[in-house]
């Protein structure tokens, strides 16, 4: 079974005036249908009012379609008897860590999630316990978070969710409020999790950069998806992206514009690696 | 850095005070206000003096920290001195002009000040030896049967614990936008009470702005780690009365006693 499936999914804001009358309809999300695997670490791409975030909070049930139909692991999201269920099974960060933790010491944050579901006294200890372990911040389970970096305080607000134990975490911009070396520390905690709890990631993004380590990448423009496919396949199509005003990660972009001189590079480099190896080859065979 | 201040004036430190169940401390700073008002004779007081001063010793909080409490009513004592002195009948000891300080009047601006001091000093024990969090647990947990009449006494002390954890956060926010608006010619420091007043307007408008759209974030992260109010939630750390505690309880009744039978004197 797909993890998440949405079918022609479409959302609409409705701005009213002050006697509450409609005053303009905006369509945010169009027409989408995805089907993510599970076990996959998807990103979505695109710009501001791209309807990226919009379609995030469907997956969680905080946003309910205007006309189409979400399922998460097989549940619709617009019923009210699995409400539960579904926050349960897609868990969702959002991009301020401050205003998504809750208690005053970490580890009591991170049992938050499990409390509210239920969860008995003696398994909440042992979930918090993993949880903090599988995100590398065990050790501050008894600090303030007031006084962790941005990027660890991101991290804390992943383990909360892992301690619900979700099939698939939603992430919506966690990084977009964070320094350098914030994001980095995010973006690998999510691989890991990935590669060793087998959680399925949504990843919401608009940095090219932490994209290229996803197994699959959507951009959304205008609310509808325009492109889908795996890193390389997205990034080779560079034009494409320029339209869309979406940057490509520079070493791609280097290769593309060394391509375009008439060096003949392969399309959709990602790494640094790649382009040196790509840049050796040709340099064999140029002597 | 603002963000390290500490809220109430809990003293860590590792004592039996410190580790009771928050319920038995609020019920005996309870029990102790109660014992105080039991009546107005040397030997009541001097039996509620002597056990707040083996309750202080036992938490091994400083005294100097008791002390502080009383800052905060040193206006309110002279205050209410004053008026005991001056607006009791009874027999004139020395006459000031129209008014006279009388026998009777002296006698009950002493108890006064007794009777004050031992409650602050008492009440602020228990935020001494209590972090704002567990007090929070204990009213919780404590106040529960008045759910029965429908007092949401989750959802208050949810609200309560959240607003301590946003203290630190919109102080800091405060700083930071008052820089900014320093750093566009914004004078908070000087003028008169009104000019620094009418100076705080245009601090307040974007505090509380950034403070709805916090809560409303806050509001959507814990709906979508299902939060749901009371119903079905369990306790990470739940309050479990231990055997000390139950001593403590014991302690408490035999203490009542003791000012009960100080009261015939």
């Amino acid at each position: 079974m797909k993890i998440i499936k949405t079918d022609n999914l479409s959302f609409d804001y409705i701005r009213r005036d002050e006697e509450g009358n409609v005053d303009g309809i905006v369509n945010a999300v169009r027409d989408v249908s995805v089907e993510v695997e599970p076990g996959s670490f998807v990103a979505v791409l695109g710009h501001n009012g791209s309807g990226k975030s919009t379609f995030a909070k469907h997956l969680n049930s905080l946003l309910l379609p205007t006309e189409g139909t979400v399922w998460v692991d097989g549940m619709d999201t617009t019923d009210d008897e699995h409400l539960w269920d579904v926050r349960k099974t897609a868990g969702m960060v959002f991009q301020n860590p401050d205003n998504q933790i809750i208690a005053t010491v970490v580890e009591e944050d991170v049992g938050f999630g499990p409390e509210n579901i239920g969860v008995p006294t003696k398994e909440i200890w042992e979930r918090v316990e993993k949880a903090l372990k599988s995100v590398g911040m065990y050790e501050f389970r008894s600090a303030s978070p007031n006084k962790l970096s941005g990027g660890q305080k991101q991290r804390v607000a992943i383990a909360g969710i892992m301690a619900m134990k979700p099939k698939c975490i939603v992430l919506d911009e966690p990084t977009a409020m964070l320094d350098p070396n914030g994001r980095k520390e995010v973006i690998s905690a999510l691989h890991e999790l990935n590669e060793q709890e087998d959680v399925t990631v949504i990843l919401i993004t608009h940095y090219m950069d932490e994209v290229v380590g996803a197994d699959r990448v959507i951009v959304m423009d205008g609310g509808s998806v325009v492109m889908d496919g795996t890193p390389r396949e997205i990034f080779s199509r560079v034009e494409e992206l320029k339209e869309l005003r979406l940057d490509v990660p520079q070493v791609t972009e280097v290769a593309w514009n060394l391509r375009n001189l008439g060096y003949d590079l392969p399309l959709g480099i990602l790494t640094q690696e790649e382009f040196i190896a790509a840049i050796k080859e040709q340099m064999g065979l140029c002597h | 850095m603002i963000r390290d201040i500490t809220l109430g004036q809990y003293y860590q430190t590792n004592s039996v005070l410190h580790r009771l169940d928050p319920r038995v401390k609020l019920v005996g700073t309870m029990v102790y206000i109660v014992s105080l008002f039991m009546g107005t004779t040397i030997p009541v007081y001097l039996g509620a003096a002597i056990f707040l001063g083996i309750l202080i010793a036992i938490s091994k909080v400083p005294v100097k920290f008791m002390m502080r409490g009383l800052k905060s009513i040193l206006y309110i004592l002279i205050f209410s001195v004053v008026f005991h002195l001056f607006l009791t009948p009874g027999t004139p000891v020395i006459t000031i002009g129209k008014f006279a300080i009388t026998q009777e009047g002296a006698q009950l601006a002493a108890f006064m000040i007794v009777r004050l001091m031992l409650l602050i000093i008492g009440s602020s024990l228990l935020t001494l030896t209590t972090t704002p969090n567990s007090l929070t647990d204990g009213l919780e947990k404590g106040l529960h049967v008045l759910t029965y009449v429908k007092v949401p006494v989750h959802s208050i002390a949810m609200m309560m614990s959240i607003a301590l954890r946003f203290i630190p956060i919109l102080i800091e926010e405060t700083d930071k936008i008052m820089k900014a608006q320093m750093a566009r010619g914004a004078d908070f420091d000087h003028g008169n009470l009104i000019k620094r007043a009418k100076a705080m307007v245009p601090l307040l408008v974007p505090l509380f702005i950034s403070a709805f759209r916090r809560a409303n974030d806050l509001a959507m992260a814990m709906e979508a780690r299902c939060y749901h109010g009371a119903k079905g939630r369990t306790r990470m750390k739940p309050l479990r009365y231990k055997k000390k505690d139950f001593l403590a309880y014991l302690v408490l009744i035999a203490y009542f006693a003791c000012i009960l039978f100080l009261r015939r004197f």
